[in-house]
């Protein structure tokens, strides 16, 4: 278990080390994502009373637009050169690389909601800071990327590569958009738990579900 | 090469015979709704090509585990072959339920529970379609495609409760007791005959166009090794 562990760890270290040589992906997903909240800022007239409703679609929206950018990039960089071909070579579990680059894949979306989150709230004075919004940003990341992680695998090895990845997530990933932003729009308007929580139950089975299939699968989609 | 299985010709008859009898009893059999009249008539076949879609869909996701299981390339060509079915026979049901939908719920559409999740699963299809087309070695397509049709059997179930858990004015004719107020209605003997005979007649008609999908499938696979062989040859 430890062994294995360490695997991950140092799939995740490898990715984080790579982009900080250059940041190109996590600069690219953050200008994205503020590019995304500017357009709809425009294109749905945000103001206050606009954005009380349609803060956490546009948020949420605008995570996925650019979870998507991050997820096409991350498993692009392991097709250059054969990195992937090296990493399936390493003596360990295949499993490891998946969960390796989830984590790694969640990092780069957690640091871009970290920081979007923040500017989100002081443009148009949402209350973002409260635990069980955050939880709900973290369930339903942690959902998008365990699916996003597999099918951007299988992407790579497609013709068709970077267009093919968001027609084949989104419909995938729609019961975690919608619990997420359900519960999110609970939590911004202060409704009482009671009533978020069948939300947050579907979300954390959402992720339970898709991990342990994704676990079970990754083989296949790495196969040669 | 193979003959066309003296079965599957029979079978062919016995579709065309049941879909017959199945039309017969739809429109001169099954009584005139009291209420909505002659356009009721769709739902007979309505849920018939629906039940048709997601049998297709279950049909796949299984024969993908199995393809995963054995990696034997024919249930890779019962996967597709299914969804290839399934999508034209949801279209074929999403496009008679707005039929029904603009004189009874005065609109061709509205986000419903069940239209949401069948306009996603239509979109899954062809998701999976386009999927397939992007990759060229026959092994690798068929693993790809069995797993992305698992994942979309286990979103999709998600995806109806979700929007479920939101509100719903799609009639639910069996085993609803408010169903008049949504456009629904109870079905008297003559109009259960009909309908079950219709969904019956439709999963025949599944049937026998899948096994001719699949046959098609196989003998493509055939030609393909052929032709390898024969390029192999010249060589």
């Amino acid at each position: 278990m430890r062994s294995y562990l360490n695997a991950v760890r140092a799939v995740v270290w490898k990715d984080l080390t790579a982009e900080w040589r250059t940041r190109e992906n996590l600069t690219a997903m953050l200008v994205f994502a503020l590019l995304t909240v500017l357009i709809f800022n425009f294109a749905l007239e945000l103001d206050i009373q606009a954005q009380e409703s349609l803060s956490a679609g546009v948020l949420w929206v605008t995570f996925i637009f650019s979870g998507t950018i991050g997820l096409n990039r991350s498993m692009a960089a392991e097709k250059d050169r054969g990195c992937l071909d090296g990493l399936l070579l390493a003596p360990v579990d295949r499993s490891v690389i998946y969960f390796g680059k989830v984590i790694g894949n969640m990092i780069f979306m957690l640091l871009v909601e970290v920081i979007i989150l923040p500017i989100y709230s002081f443009l148009f004075q949402v209350p973002v800071f409260q635990p069980g919004f955050l939880l709900v940003v973290l369930l339903g990341s942690i959902g998008y990327v365990a699916v996003g992680t597999l099918l951007a695998t299988m992407v790579i090895q497609v013709r068709t590569r970077d267009i093919l990845l968001p027609i084949l997530l989104f419909p995938l990933t729609l019961p975690v958009v919608i619990a997420a932003v359900k519960a999110s729009q609970g939590f911004l308007e202060f409704v009482p738990i009671s009533e978020i929580s069948t939300w947050l139950n579907l979300l954390v089975v959402y992720d339970l579900i898709f991990i342990a299939v994704a676990f079970m699968v990754f083989d296949y989609v790495v196969e040669e | 090469m193979t003959d066309k299985p003296r079965l599957l010709t029979i079978l062919d008859i016995f579709t065309v015979i049941s879909l017959l009898i199945a039309v017969y009893l739809v429109f001169f059999f099954a009584p005139l709704e009291a209420m909505m009249g002659a356009v009721q008539k769709v739902f007979y076949f309505h849920v018939a090509t629906a039940w048709v879609g997601m049998l297709g869909f279950m049909v796949a996701a299984l024969a993908g585990i199995i393809y995963l299981r054995r990696g034997e390339l024919k249930w890779d060509v019962v996967s597709f072959s299914a969804i290839e079915i399934s999508l034209v026979f949801f279209l074929v049901a999403i496009i008679m339920g707005s039929i029904w939908a603009r004189p009874i719920w005065n609109t061709w559409w509205t986000w419903d529970p069940r239209l949401t999740t069948a306009a996603i699963v239509e979109l899954i299809f062809a998701a999976y379609l386009l999927l397939r087309q992007g990759v060229d070695d026959p092994e690798r397509r068929a693993r790809f495609g069995a797993i992305y049709a698992i994942f979309g059997s286990i979103s999709v179930p998600l995806t109806f409760i979700s929007i479920r858990l939101l509100r719903t004015i799609h009639p639910v004719v069996i085993g609803n007791a408010e169903a008049a107020a949504q456009g629904g209605f109870n079905m008297d003997t003559p109009m259960r005959t009909a309908f079950f005979f219709s969904l019956f007649a439709f999963s025949v008609f599944f049937a026998d166009l899948l096994w001719h999908r699949v046959r098609l499938g196989n003998l493509k696979n055939e030609v393909d090794i052929l032709r390898m062989n024969a390029y192999a040859e010249e060589d």
